[in-house]
C-alpha cells in the first residue's frame, strides 16, 4: 500500500473532486471472459460493477482527481457535469465505506 | 476452512444499476473453489471439517498437477480461489501455486492456522501475489485456544502472524470456530479482531460432521449461550458498522428451518481433495455409496460439475422426499444438508433433521439440550492416529 494512508472507517473525510482515488491491491478488476464482463473481485466476493461504474474504476489509477475523472466522463457523454459529479462519488464513496477504495494523500 | 461454513459465501453486491449476479445461474461454474492443497496440519482441532479418513501425504496433487488445475479453472470461469487445508503452508510449493494462480487470473484466498508463517514467508507470499488471509483462532487467549487447537503457544504465534499479514499490506479475515468451550471469550475475541486490524470476522459456531460429530457432546453450545451469542453478534455489529464486518453461522440443531447448505448441492460450489478429487462439499466423502471424480482421471472439471453422478445426485429438487417434495421452501434451502441428514438418519436422501418438518426434527433438538448440559471436555483430537484408516489409496 505505498503511497497510500488510510484512517480508520469512521475518521475519513468525505471524498471531493480533489481526491485521487485508487483500487486497494486486494480490490481486483478483471475481465471474466467465460461470463462476458468485468467483475471486481474482493476478499469472499465477486461484485459486479455495470458499464459506467467500470469505467469510472477504469480511471481510477490514483493520480487522476475526482475532478478529472468526472471531465473525462462528461465530455466523453456530453451530459451534466454536476450530476455526473454527484453519481460518481457516490459509487466511489459506496466502495470506500467497505474499503474496496482508497485515496493517495498529497500532490 | 471455516468460510464454506457460511451460508452464502458468494453473495453478490451490486454497484449502481449491475444486472444479475452471477454465482447464482444454475449450474453455472461455481465463481470460487476450495482447495484442500493438503490434510497435514499442526493443529488438532477437535471439529475439523476435514474428512476422519485423512489424505496421507504421498497421495497429494504435484506441484504441476496442482498448477494444471488451476489453469483449468480460470479457463471454465472460476474466480477465487481458496488455499485451504489441512494446513497449506506445510506445502513447500505453496508460494510458488499463489504465483501460478495470480499468472493465471485467480483471486487468491490463504486460509490457514498461521502458526507456520514466519516474516519471510508473509512477505513471499504477499510479493507473489496472495490476495487477501484468513487466519484461524481456537480462543481469546492462549489457555482456552492453544488447548483447543492441540497445540503450544498456537495462538501467540497466531497473534504474531496477524501482524506480519497487516505489515504486508494484506487483508486479514479472523475465522473463529465457536462452541461450548469458547463460546464465553467471543466478546474478547471481537475486540481482538479488531485490535489486530482485521476487516472480517467469521463468527461460525461448530457444525457437527465428521470430527465435530465423534466430539459432539463436548462441544455443543447451550441454547442460552446461543442466545446470548446471536445477541452479542447484533450489537457488534451495529457498534463496529464500517470497521468490521461480521458474518455468523448458529450451530443448525438449534434451527428451526435448516441452512441452505453449500447454497444447495452441486449449485454453486465445489471443493477439491488433496488427492484431487472433486467434492459437492468437503463433507461429502462421509456419505457412504458416493464415487466422486478425480481431476486425476480423465475427464474435464467443467464434465465433472456438469455431469458427474456425484453432483447429480441431489442437485435440484427431483431426489427430494416428503415433505421436501412439497414444501415452498424447496427452492429456498434446497432440502438443507446432505452429510448432516446421512449422520443423523443414515440416508442421505432423507429431510435434515435440523427442519422442523422433519421426524426426526425434536428428537434431535433435544440430545443437543442432553449433549450441551453434560460436563465433557475431553476432544478426541483431529490427528491422523485417530483417524479412520483409508480402505483404500487412489
Amino acid at each position: 500500500m505505498h503511497g497510500v494512508v488510510e484512517p480508520m472507517a469512521d475518521e475519513k473525510a468525505p471524498l471531493t473532486e480533489t481526491s485521487r482515488p485508487v483500487l486497494p491491491r486486494y480490490a481486483r478488476m478483471h475481465f471474466d471472459k467465460v461470463r462476458g464482463r468485468h467483475v471486481l473481485l474482493v476478499p469472499e466476493r465477486v461484485l459486479v460493477p455495470d458499464e459506467t461504474a467500470v469505467e469510472i474504476l477504469q480511471l481510477c489509477d490514483g493520480k487522476r482527481t475526482i475532478g478529472e475523472i468526472v471531465d473525462v466522463l462528461a465530455a466523453k457523454y456530453a451530459a451534466d457535469r454536476d450530476l455526473i459529479g454527484t453519481d460518481v462519488i457516490a459509487m466511489l464513496e459506496d466502495l470506500r465505506g467497505r474499503d474496496f477504495l482508497v485515496v493517495v494523500e498529497g500532490d | 476452512m471455516d468460510d464454506i461454513l457460511r451460508d452464502d459465501p458468494m453473495d453478490t453486491l451490486k454497484l449502481l444499476d449491475s444486472t444479475a449476479p452471477i454465482t447464482h445461474v444454475d449450474f453455472g461454474i461455481p465463481a470460487a473453489v476450495l482447495a484442500e492443497m493438503t490434510h497435514r496440519c499442526p493443529l488438532q482441532c477437535p471439529y475439523c471439517s476435514n474428512p476422519v479418513e485423512l489424505e496421507r501425504s504421498s497421495v497429494e496433487l504435484s506441484t504441476e498437477e496442482w498448477k494444471k488445475v488451476m489453469t483449468e479453472l480460470a479457463e471454465i470461469g472460476v474466480l477465487q480461489f481458496h488455499f485451504s487445508g489441512g494446513e497449506p503452508t506445510v506445502r513447500k510449493d505453496i508460494v510458488e501455486l499463489v504465483k501460478h494462480a495470480r499468472a493465471v487470473g485467480l483471486y487468491t484466498n490463504l486460509i490457514t492456522s498461521a502458526v507456520m508463517l514466519t516474516e519471510a514467508k508473509v512477505k513471499e507470499l504477499a510479493d507473489a501475489g496472495l490476495d487477501h488471509a484468513q487466519v484461524s483462532f481456537q480462543g481469546a487467549e492462549s489457555g482456552v485456544a492453544d488447548r483447543i487447537a492441540g497445540f503450544k503457544d498456537a495462538h501467540k504465534k497466531k497473534l504474531q502472524a496477524a501482524q506480519w499479514i497487516k505489515e504486508a499490506g494484506l487483508p486479514l479475515t479472523v475465522n473463529a470456530v465457536m462452541h461450548r468451550q469458547n463460546l464465553h471469550q467471543l466478546p474478547d475475541i471481537i475486540e481482538m479482531a479488531v485490535a489486530i486490524g482485521a476487516s472480517r470476522l467469521e463468527v461460525a459456531n461448530v457444525q457437527y460432521y465428521g470430527w465435530a460429530l465423534k466430539n459432539r457432546a463436548a462441544l455443543m453450545p447451550t441454547v442460552e449461550q446461543l442466545d446470548a451469542t446471536t445477541k452479542l453478534v447484533e450489537e457488534s455489529r451495529d457498534r463496529l458498522k464500517g470497521k468490521l464486518v461480521i458474518d455468523y453461522v448458529i450451530p443448525d440443531y438449534y434451527a428451526e428451518r435448516p441452512k441452505k447448505c453449500m447454497g444447495g448441492w452441486g449449485r454453486q460450489f465445489f471443493n477439491i481433495s488433496p488427492s484431487g478429487k472433486v467434492l459437492p462439499c468437503h463433507a461429502a466423502e462421509s456419505i457412504t455409496g458416493l464415487e466422486f471424480d478425480s481431476v486425476r482421471g480423465n475427464k474435464s472439471i467443467a464434465w465433472i460439475w456438469q455431469n458427474s453422478d456425484a453432483f447429480q445426485k441431489y442437485r435440484g429438487t427431483g431426489w427430494m422426499p416428503e415433505p421436501c417434495k412439497s414444501c415452498d421452501f424447496r427452492e429456498i434451502d434446497w432440502g438443507g444438508c446432505r452429510c448432516q441428514a446421512f449422520a443423523l438418519t443414515g440416508d442421505a436422501g432423507n429431510t435434515d433433521p435440523a427442519c422442523h418438518l422433519s421426524p426426526l426434527h425434536d428428537k434431535i433438538f433435544k440430545l443437543a439440550q442432553t449433549e450441551a448440559a453434560t460436563d465433557v471436555r475431553e476432544f478426541k483430537y483431529r490427528n491422523y492416529a485417530n483417524a479412520t484408516p483409508k480402505a483404500e489409496v487412489n
